[in-house]
């Protein structure tokens, strides 16, 4: 049976209940509905009221192939609105082993209380003080979490950021090798965990595969599901074979790879921050091309890349990541990007928003333009809680640009914008816009139509078409996320007519109700339901879904522009 | 006449030197494709100056030809 345990961070009290009002429900479906349901939409984000929800995916724990990502949710410090975070790392399997859809942490410890490390096993929870742990990295708080519960533990914390409420800060969960590089970066959950006085959650029994309803229909499912993501050309070659980062290159020939902060969509040292070089120097080095980052991923995006000497580096070293400490800020150097990649790891911050923050920091001039270098030096004092210039850097893009006096702020609802110039993939642009997240590319990935071929094409500089595409992306990822499947499943998905009925199949044959691919799609927008009318009830309107102003300016090569009203772009919200 | 082509990924070894070409007035992308020994179905996409296009677009002095194969991340 499936549970959910709650736990009282300022009694330091949990219990597990049965799912009640949330049976069923798994990934972004619980904690967003959980979210919309418990948390009082004018909340302080870091107060005793709201609640930081860590639920499994639907799926999640049985044999289905790229399926353990786990869904973080809370009201986001950096946004104000709802936020669900997935990531991948062992966590959200282990969650599962245990017939746990999901943790919430609840309440808030008094002011000067030590913080938590908590321990949750079959059907008891530990509260350990992490006193010592508190401003220490996350691979080192992994470490010896892991020296002290045994090599099995699984693990995800919070780093110096995290500890100290800073609004990007990131939860970072383990992955096989116990490295804490797969991050639940985006809108702050880390600071909502920190808030609630907990360092760590660390799940150390290893449980059982949770019930599968019909096990010859679930085994015939999983079986269609590995030809389908074995059988097309980007989740079985491309991802495995160069990362994510392979989009480098693609970005920059269409003309939408934001370079000196969203300034031009070309970057003339492109091919010195590709996915094939990146590639090259991990084969050069001994490191890992392929690298899932949860046991049971049948792509494999991921890999380890190591540093000159040979010396493991860091992992999950992802597109968005090398473009935003790469082109975003004109650096070209491959390693130092990697090192800001670890850091980011380390303290528990999001690459996306601390790469856009450190652009600010370079429009200040704290910083020239592609010194990377001094972009390590700068972001290496978020580890000292006493420096101010640390906590203005942890506090994200905006916080920077006010600090400063900037006006020039690539954010949407206060969150910084990924890798794709939305003026030339202006389907991307909508989600921005649209989104309950804030700016966010996983939220309805355009570019895969808009420049990738998949699913179709759409125009990416011409307006026709976009508005749809980004809808009917937000509604599919949406259920995707509920479901426990990594997002990247899509590309295959798209493409292929079987696909989404193949995914609704696993749920049905592991819940053994009926679960058909228009349940599939109605998910999807009962989720978005739950998240725009939190987002209403918190005070957001029309006029929030805008990208900023500096996007009227043209943007070379094809020398255009952001051209859509608020107006023309509410449709989306309509589900 | 004179062009810059550069193949990618997995297509990278099919990369002119230096990405420097010169081909006849008027070909199109599908024949530059055949000219550079690529079977046509390993591009999955292909840009002329920053823009998609198909295999008969006609190639002009000093196009920027970008191709690759099927590719995805995010
Ligand atoms: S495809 Fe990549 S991000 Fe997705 S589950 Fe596999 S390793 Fe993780």
């Amino acid at each position: 049976m499936s549970r959910l345990l709650r736990i009282d961070t300022s009694k330091q009290t949990y219990s597990f209940d049965p799912m009640g009002a949330y049976e069923g429900l798994g990934g972004r479906a619980l904690s967003s509905r959980l979210v919309s349901r418990e948390v009082p939409p004018t909340c302080h984000p870091l107060g005793a009221k709201n609640k930081l929800v860590l639920a499994t995916g639907m799926v999640t724990g049985r044999p289905a192939g790229s399926s353990g990502r786990l869904s973080v949710g809370a009201k986001s410090p950096l946004t104000g609105g709802i936020k669900e975070s997935n990531v991948g790392g062992s966590f959200a399997q282990r969650l599962a082993r245990l017939d746990l859809m999901g943790v919430v942490l609840e309440g808030k410890p008094e002011a000067g209380s030590a913080p938590v490390t908590i321990i949750i096993g079959k059907n008891d929870v530990t509260f350990e003080d992490a006193s010592d742990l508190r401003y220490l990295g996350t691979y080192e708080t992994v470490k010896r979490l892991m020296a002290k519960h045994g090599e099995k533990a699984s693990v995800l914390c919070v780093g110096p950021a995290g500890d100290t409420c800073r609004q990007n800060a990131s939860i970072q969960v383990a992955d096989p090798n116990g490295r804490p590089a797969r991050a639940a970066g985006r809108g702050g959950m880390g600071a909502v965990m920190g808030s609630k006085g907990v360092k760590a959650v660390v799940i150390v029994e290893s449980g059982s595969s949770p019930a599968i309803a019909d096990k010859d229909a679930f085994k015939a499912a999983a079986k269609r599901w590995v030809e389908i993501i074995k059988g097309h050309p980007v989740t079985a070659e491309a991802l495995p074979n160069l990362g994510t980062a392979v989009l480098v290159n693609i970005l920059n020939e269409a003309g939408g790879l934001p370079t000196k902060n969203f300034r031009s969509g070309r970057f003339d040292n492109a091919g010195d921050i590709s996915g094939e070089k990146i590639a090259e120097l991990i084969k050069a080095r001994g490191g890992e091309v392929k690298e899932g980052c949860h046991a049971g991923c049948i792509i494999q995006c991921s890999q380890a890349f190591h540093d000159k000497e040979g010396k493991y580096l860091t992992s999950g070293f992802e597109y968005e990541t090398v473009w935003g400490f790469g082109s975003n800020i004109l650096v070209k150097d491959i390693d130092d990007i990697a090192m800001l990649d670890r850091l980011c790891d380390d303290l528990g911050l999001d690459t996306i928003e601390t790469a856009n923050a450190m652009a600010m920091a370079m429009e200040a001039g704290l910083v020239a333009w592609g010194d990377g270098k001094g972009a390590i030096e700068l972001l290496k004092s978020v580890y000292d809680p006493k420096s101010p210039m640390g906590r203005i850097i942890g506090g994200g893009t905006n916080y920077v640009a006010q600090a400063y006096g900037i006006d020039r702020v690539p954010v949407v609802k206060n969150q910084a914008m990924p890798a794709y110039d939305p003026r030339a993939v202006k389907g991307v642009g909508i989600t921005y816009a649209t989104t309950p997240m804030g700016a966010d590319h996983t939220a309805g990935y355009s570019v895969a139509q808009n420049i990738l071929g998949v699913g179709g094409n759409v125009n990416p500089l011409t307006k026709d078409g976009q508005v749809e595409l980004s809808k009917a992306l937000q509604i599919a990822t949406a259920a995707i996320d509920a479901s426990g499947f990594c997002l990247f499943v899509a590309f295959a998905v798209l493409d292929t007519p079987d696909g989404v009925e193949c995914m609704s199949n696993m749920i049905q044959a592991a819940y053994g109700k009926p679960f058909t691919a228009d349940d599939f799609i109605n998910l999807g927008k009962s989720i978005l339901k739950d998240e725009f009318a939190f987002n209403a009830a918190a005070g957001f309107t029309a006029a929030h879904d805008q990208l900023p102003e500096f996007m009227s300016e043209t943007l070379p090569p094809h020398n255009v522009t952001w051209d859509f009203t608020t107006e023309e772009m509410q449709a989306v919200k309509a589900v | 006449m004179p062009i810059t082509v550069n193949c990618f990924a997995t297509l990278a070894q099919y990369s002119p030197p230096g990405g420097q070409m010169d081909i006849a007035p008027g070909m199109t992308t599908g024949k530059l494709v055949d000219l550079l020994g690529i079977p046509r179905d390993g591009v999955k996409i292909l840009f002329v100056n920053g823009l998609r296009v198909d295999l008969d677009a006609p190639l002009k002095d000093g196009d920027r030809v970008g191709m690759f194969p099927a590719v995805a991340g995010g």
